[in-house]
């Protein structure tokens, strides 16, 4: 437990210019994930999830930036590193999956050669040695024909098949983390199995870390070990993921739980109204002040709406951000 | 709408030309046509002849002015022809599709396939000369770009939600098109219509030159160019002067559907907050 | 939830069948191109049968292809059917511009999934519901004003928020005007289709809700399109299971949901993530079969962990009664029923 944590993400900030200022998209952001540890963010639309990843790699463009904080990958600083030392790092060592690998695999490049192009990049191989790599490793996430595969276009290949790609592009160089953006949002739930359980074992085989973002807190807490949840660009709670479900402390994540219809629940206990998170999800430019969560909160008090809670450890682990946690 | 520079000065330039158009006759020093005096004929430039005299003697500056009216006309109620025979065609053609599409597909590649200029021609040689023709001739043979984008426009549009609703609810053809498909297509059409009222006044201009335009003695800007084409070493202030008119009018429309493309933009307004 | 199974009067036109789909086909011609002589018939939809009854839910399932969304446009008359019949409300819903469209529109409706592509951006609120009240002959200015009050309210909105734009509503706003539209003419029908799936989380609910107290207050019957088998259990009184264009599992919430026999059906509830459980999902192997190419006999039977010879050959199973009388498209239905969700250690 005490050995280095492979990233740790320490009081981050993420500005958004919007021309007339600059306001925070996310701030004090924290959290570590160890070597070969599964780690899940999870939260809605606008609530900094994706941007923490992408700040994670280097890959903030206008009016994005980092506005303070400390990212450490192995216990190095890298949130001020050099365009070609994030490169560097980004595939060797940090590799990412999209949600719509469409957009993120290049349409006129057949895929064996975008496979085989990281082995030319990272590792050095000659295009040779780096083709034969590529069929391996289109065999490796399981598509089938592999060495017919390699000559086709993205656009040949179904959604499922291309996610495949993805994973085979990103695990290539065998990377320590593996930072999976909503990889399943855009699949039906039978494919949506079937790449979970290829990410989860591929990474398992190889120790490879995940941080997966996602906004569905049942997919994530059943990959992933430990879960943050995001709100409004903070994070309000980080447990381990049964308790989550189980026990959540924090009532934006009590809500996300009671709130969804759970297969198995009208049988069990009938049809009752599902119980309803008030007010809307607010827009970056008009998050409240004190605890974001307050104007939508049931339990909220004088306090909630001024003070910004700090973060209370929890007996049983993990850690909450409420004046009146459970 | 931020404001930019090419919107604002476009549109200043136009707007001159439009009030310039509109105060002539309080403008103008002189009658453009009557006030005809050989003893002034082929006066520089000076004080008292702003723009010089012509060779009859007629105020240059006067006829400039008056000059903006014609030109003017043409270039907007030509270009309003062309939008509304464009946007007619493109929009059912895009909305109905099958037979009618391909009627309005193939009718739109022919226009593209003759140069307007030459159709205009052909069409004033039928015609005969004067503002009329003009009008008709320029006013038939600009709109393939306009029924282009209706047409790519109303594609587009007709798979969202909105318009699928629309059909739901029983809304008549005519009521989708016109409430739910046009207003949505307005951005790049009015850029289209505002670049296609530029190019309307140059070809006024060029066809005025052939002599095909306004008839003399009445005063657009392209038949003044041609009038003064023989003395255009002796007295070049007879071809600068509508010359320049017509630039800084074609500049300014020009440069307002520039403007209005950037601000029209989806990608540049509805950023999302 | 009433649902009394009359089978007093013998094959008297069922009063209680609000919308009947029988045998619909949806084919669409693939060109292969100017030259090509590869003429290939997609089978979107390809022979289902519907029945949806009076103030009945009826969820339909699928993955993308399953050919669900195009039974929805058939039913509103959008898709016209290659061959079968749909009957709404006594009335048989004919293809092409027909002048039944008005009164269609008045029986069926649709929530669409998107709110942000589905309203008009150029139109207030009161200008999207106003209009179809004119279109259906709604003159009198003081009833439009009412019943445009009214059915803002029933949405949990405002009536005087109805001077705005859609942009000025949040995304689970913009999905109440969506249902405000759809309800507007008084259907009895009304299509949702993925009608919470493009909203936040933490909305889903409040829309699910609105949904339910809707069809309760106002008599509505629902065709609930979802891939979201939780919403789809808890919205549901029936259960339609689609997969490559035919039903391959129909009958009661909860004989489908507690004793799913169909293997696909059984796949699609097993593929969904225990969050209380850090434990493998069950997988089914392979993609969707290509919809073009689509595979002899059964076609579940490449994925399928129970296909024998029998399920690769033609033709393939027809729907069949289980003694529960919910219908399955299998063979085997019989031996694999009642093992409930595949057990993911097998």
């Amino acid at each position: 437990m005490t050995a280095a944590p492979l990233l740790e993400v320490e009081d981050l900030r993420i500005d958004l210019d919007d021309g007339a200022r600059r306001v925070a998209a996310a701030e004090g952001v924290s959290f570590r994930i160890s070597r070969g540890e599964t780690f899940g963010l999870v939260g809605e639309s606008g609530c900094g999830k994706s941007i923490t990843a992408l700040s994670l790699i280097g890959l903030l463009r206008p009016p994005l930036s980092i506005g303070s904080g400390v990212i450490r990958f192995e216990g190095r600083e890298i949130q001020h590193l050099s365009a070609a030392a994030q490169r560097d790092l980004r595939g060797n060592r940090i590799a990412m999956i999209f949600q719509e690998p469409m957009t993120a695999l290049n349409p006129v490049s057949p895929v064996g050669r975008q496979i085989a192009e990281m082995f030319v990049l990272h590792k050095g191989k000659s295009w040779r040695e780096a083709n034969q790599l590529a069929v391996e490793a289109l065999a490796s996430v399981r598509v089938p024909a592999p060495e017919r595969r390699v000559h086709d276009y993205p656009h040949q290949l179904s959604g499922g098949m291309r996610q495949r790609v993805m994973i085979a592009i990103a695990l290539a160089c065998g990377p320590d983390l593996l930072i999976a953006d909503e990889p399943t949002t855009a699949l039906d739930v039978t494919v949506q199995a079937e790449i979970i359980e290829l990410m989860r074992n591929l990474c398992a085989e190889r120790g490879t870390a995940i941080l997966m973002i996602s906004h569905d807190l049942g997919l994530v807490a059943n990959v992933c070990r430990r879960v943050a949840v995001m709100y409004a660009g903070r994070i309000v709670e980080e447990r381990g993921s049964a308790d989550i479900f189980r026990a959540p402390a924090h009532p934006y994540t009590q809500g996300l739980v009671d709130s969804l219809p759970r297969l198995g629940s009208r049988a069990a206990l009938g049809r009752t109204r599902l119980k309803e998170i008030a007010g809307v999800v607010p827009a970056i430019t008009s998050f409240p002040d004190g605890c974001r969560f307050n104007p939508r909160c049931a339990q909220a008090s004088d306090i909630c709406r001024t003070n910004a809670p700090t973060a209370d450890f929890l007996e049983a682990g993990g850690l909450v951000r409420c004046h009146h946690h459970a | 709408m931020k404001l930019r520079a090419n919107l604002v000065i476009g549109g200043a330039l136009f707007a001159l030309a439009i009030l310039v158009g509109l105060l002539a006759p309080w403008l103008a020093h002189t009658d453009p046509v009557l006030d005809a005096n050989l003893m002034n004929a082929e006066e520089p430039p000076s004080w008292t002849w702003w723009f010089g005299t012509d060779g009859q003697g007629r105020d240059i500056y006067s006829r400039v002015v008056y000059g903006a009216r014609i030109s003017l006309t043409v270039g907007i109620v030509s270009q309003l022809i062309n939008s509304v025979i464009g946007v007619a065609l493109g929009l059912s053609a895009g909305y109905f599709g099958g037979w009618w599409d391909d009627v309005v597909n193939a009718l739109t590649n022919l226009m593209l396939a003759i140069p307007s200029l030459i159709f205009a021609l052909a069409i004033m040689a039928v015609l005969g000369p004067g503002l009329t023709s003009l009008l008709i001739a320029l006013g038939l043979t600009n709109w393939s770009f306009t029924c282009r984008i209706a047409r790519a426009s109303a594609l587009s549009l007709r798979s969202q939600g909105y318009v699928q609703a629309a059909t739901v609810l029983g809304y008549g053809d005519f009521r989708i098109m016109f409430t739910q498909l046009l207003p949505n297509m307005l951005g790049p059409l009015i850029v289209i219509g505002t670049l296609g009222m530029g190019s309307a006044v140059l070809s006024e201009a060029a066809l005025s030159f052939l002599g095909l335009g306004v008839r003399p003695p009445f005063p657009s800007w392209g038949s003044m160019l041609s009038e003064a084409r023989d003395q255009i070493t002796t007295a070049p202030w007879l071809s600068v002067f509508p010359g320049l008119a017509i630039f800084l009018t074609v500049l300014g429309l020009n440069l307002l559907g520039d403007g209005l493309r950037d601000s029209l933009d989806p990608q540049s307004r509805s950023r999302r907050t | 939830m009433h649902e009394p199974r009359d089978r007093a009067v013998e094959r008297k036109p069922d009063d209680d069948v609000i919308l009947s789909v029988e045998d619909l086909a949806v084919h669409f011609p693939l060109a292969g191109g100017l030259f090509s002589r590869d003429r290939r018939l997609l089978r979107a939809v390809d022979g289902v049968d519907l029945t949806l009854k009076r103030g009945e839910c009826l969820g339909l399932v699928g993955e993308s292809g399953s050919g669900k969304s195009t039974v929805a446009l058939s039913i509103l008359g959008l898709q016209a059917p290659t061959r079968g019949r749909i009957v709404v409300d006594g009335q048989a819903v004919t293809d092409g511009p027909s002048s039944d469209r008005k009164a269609l529109a008045r029986t069926v409706q649709i929530v669409f999934q998107d709110p942000y592509a589905s309203l008009n951006p150029r139109q207030t609120v009161r200008r999207t519901l106003e209009d179809p009240l004119r279109v259906h002959g709604v003159t009198a200015a003081s009833e439009i004003e009412d019943r445009v009050a009214t059915m803002l309210r029933h949405v949990g909105l405002r009536p005087e928020q109805a001077g705005r734009y859609p942009h000025e509503f949040s995304g689970g706003q913009r999905q109440r005007i969506g249902i405000a539209r759809a309800l507007i003419l008084n259907p009895k029908i009304v299509i949702c289709d993925e009608p919470v799936s493009a909203l936040d989380v933490s909305i889903r609910a409040q829309i699910i809700n609105l949904l339910l107290e809707l069809k309760d207050t106002l008599g509505l019957s629902y065709i609930m399109i979802s891939h979201d088998l939780g919403v789809v259990e808890h919205m549901s009184d029936r259960v339609a299971v689609m997969y490559l264009g035919r039903i391959v599992e129909n009958g009661h919430w909860r004989e489908i949901f507690e004793r799913p026999a169909h293997p696909y059906t059984q796949a699609l509830i097993a593929a969904i993530p225990d969050p209380l459980r850090h434990a493998p999902l069950a997988t089914t192997g392979g993609d969707l079969p290509n919809p073009l190419n689509p595979p002899n006999g059964c076609a579940f039977s490449p994925r399928c962990r129970y296909a024998e010879d029998v399920c690769r050959h033609e033709p393939g199973p027809v729907l069949g009664t289980r003694p529960d009388g919910h219908t399955v498209r299998c063979w085997r239905a019989d031996e694999i029923a009642g093992s409930g969700v595949l057990a993911a250690t097998e």
